[in-house]
């Protein structure tokens, strides 16, 4: 057994420790770890927003456009800039629709964005996925298919509900349930596994890092 | 009206339309105007992460002001927040700096990790209550859970190719019909904000 020496690691422990006490009662140690890990996390999301973001696409460009005297260049850094500080329009009422501005290029930028290769993967790769493949029925790999087509089917009749389920695309949809129901059940254990794994880790952390007690 | 609503409308219809139609145009010019948009987005969403901040410090310089026992809590939040900032922005060496790394490695890493593997004891207890085989779905929905779970340990090898059928063939299949319902959802609502059928993003008046 050897104790770890890092001040860094027995601060991390303490954190770790003092978030698993909640599992006995929430207490003020569990809401100290809650409220520094918030600050902390947006207080880190604003340094590399600040560095990754506001240096390079903003400060920097602006300096180079300025030596290199590139009218062009500098317009169209400064277009974006000035649109995003509408947003701090939002803390005058009268003024607070200015804010519209950037929500609308924005707004605009991702649906645009988003559609065609929305069409492509969530829609045209599934179904190639689903319908390509060469049916042989002496192999069980071709039933297997013919099954993900089955469960594909019968899961979009189930979430489809501009028709009422009953008859034939009744029967179909509660088809699709079970299907709708594995699946749950596949990624509920998935998720918790998951979580296990997460918690096998700071197990490990605790006993290897900090205590030293299992190699 | 027209700076309100109209001119804001065209510019999501103008600009939705654009972003659609670079897709199908490999030209140097369509990507350079995509690279644009994109540096455009980036840096108009920066300035979008002040109103996030100010909301922080509005929330938590109430709870400051109203002096109520957990109080304290929100000046750790804010302390925590402009230190963490400071430290990331006015550092030697940028986000490289030995402090701002070892603050994220020591804090924010076990911080997050052990906040979300307390889940996996809450998960448990909520399954155990959630999980009763009311009818034969239920049930199935249980065994699979179980199957998976015990798959993915090492006493439960020998169930290795049932947990690989199931994720491959019935989980891809109710996945796949979800992911094309999303796919179509994505599309119909965008469709909605490009032609201004849909306008609530814009408030009211």
């Amino acid at each position: 057994m050897s104790i770890s020496t890092n001040l860094w690691v027995w601060l991390a422990a303490f954190l770790t420790l003092t978030i698993y006490s909640f599992l006995y009662k929430d207490n003020i140690m569990y809401k100290f770890a809650e409220h520094l890990f918030v600050g902390a996390s947006v207080g880190w999301s604003i340094a590399i927003i600040w560095h990754l973001t506001v240096f390079q696409y903003i400060i920097d460009p602006i300096k180079e456009a300025v030596l290199n005297k590139d009218v062009l260049g500098f317009i169209l850094v400064l277009v974006p800039t000035i649109i995003g500080l509408m947003y701090f329009s939002r803390f005058s009422r009268s003024k607070g629709w200015i804010a519209r501005w950037p929500i609308a290029v924005t707004m605009g930028y991702y649906t645009g964005i988003s559609i065609t290769p929305s069409i492509e993967t969530n829609i045209f790769k599934q179904v190639e996925g689903t319908i390509l493949t060469s049916f042989n029925p002496g192999s069980l790999g071709s039933w297997w298919a013919l099954l993900l087509l089955v469960g594909v089917v019968t899961t979009l009749f189930y979430f489809f509900f501009s028709v009422k389920h009953a008859g034939f695309v009744g029967r179909t949809a509660k088809v699709g349930i079970w299907f709708v129901m594995i699946a749950f059940g596949a990624s509920f254990g998935y998720t918790v596994m998951a979580r296990v794994s997460l918690l096998i880790g700071r197990i490990q952390f605790l006993l290897h890092d900090w205590l030293g007690i299992i190699k | 009206m027209l700076f309100k609503r109209t001119l804001p409308l065209l510019v999501v219809f103008v600009l939705g339309i654009a972003m659609m139609i670079q897709y199908f145009i490999p030209h140097p010019i369509s990507q350079s105007f995509k690279e644009g948009a994109d540096n455009w987005i980036r840096i108009i969403g920066a300035f979008a992460i002040v109103l996030g901040l100010a909301s922080f410090f509005h929330v938590h310089t109430r709870k400051i002001m109203r002096k109520n026992k957990d109080s304290i809590f929100s000046v750790v939040a804010i302390v925590s927040l402009i230190g963490m900032a400071l430290i990331g922005i006015l550092g030697k060496d940028g986000l490289d700096n030995w402090l701002f790394s070892n603050l994220y490695s020591y804090i924010i890493v076990p911080l997050d990790a052990t906040m979300f593997s307390l889940l996996s004891f809450y998960i448990a207890s909520a399954a155990f209550k959630a999980f009763k085989a009311r009818n034969a779905m239920a049930f199935a929905l249980l065994v699979t859970a179980i199957i998976v779970m015990l798959g993915r340990v090492s006493f439960g090898s020998f169930l290795n190719g049932l947990v690989e059928w199931i994720m491959v063939y019935p989980n891809t299949a109710a996945q796949r019909g979800i992911l094309i319902g999303i796919g179509l959802g994505i599309i119909a609502t965008s469709l909605k904000i490009i032609l201004g059928i849909e306008r609530s993003y814009l408030g009211g008046e």
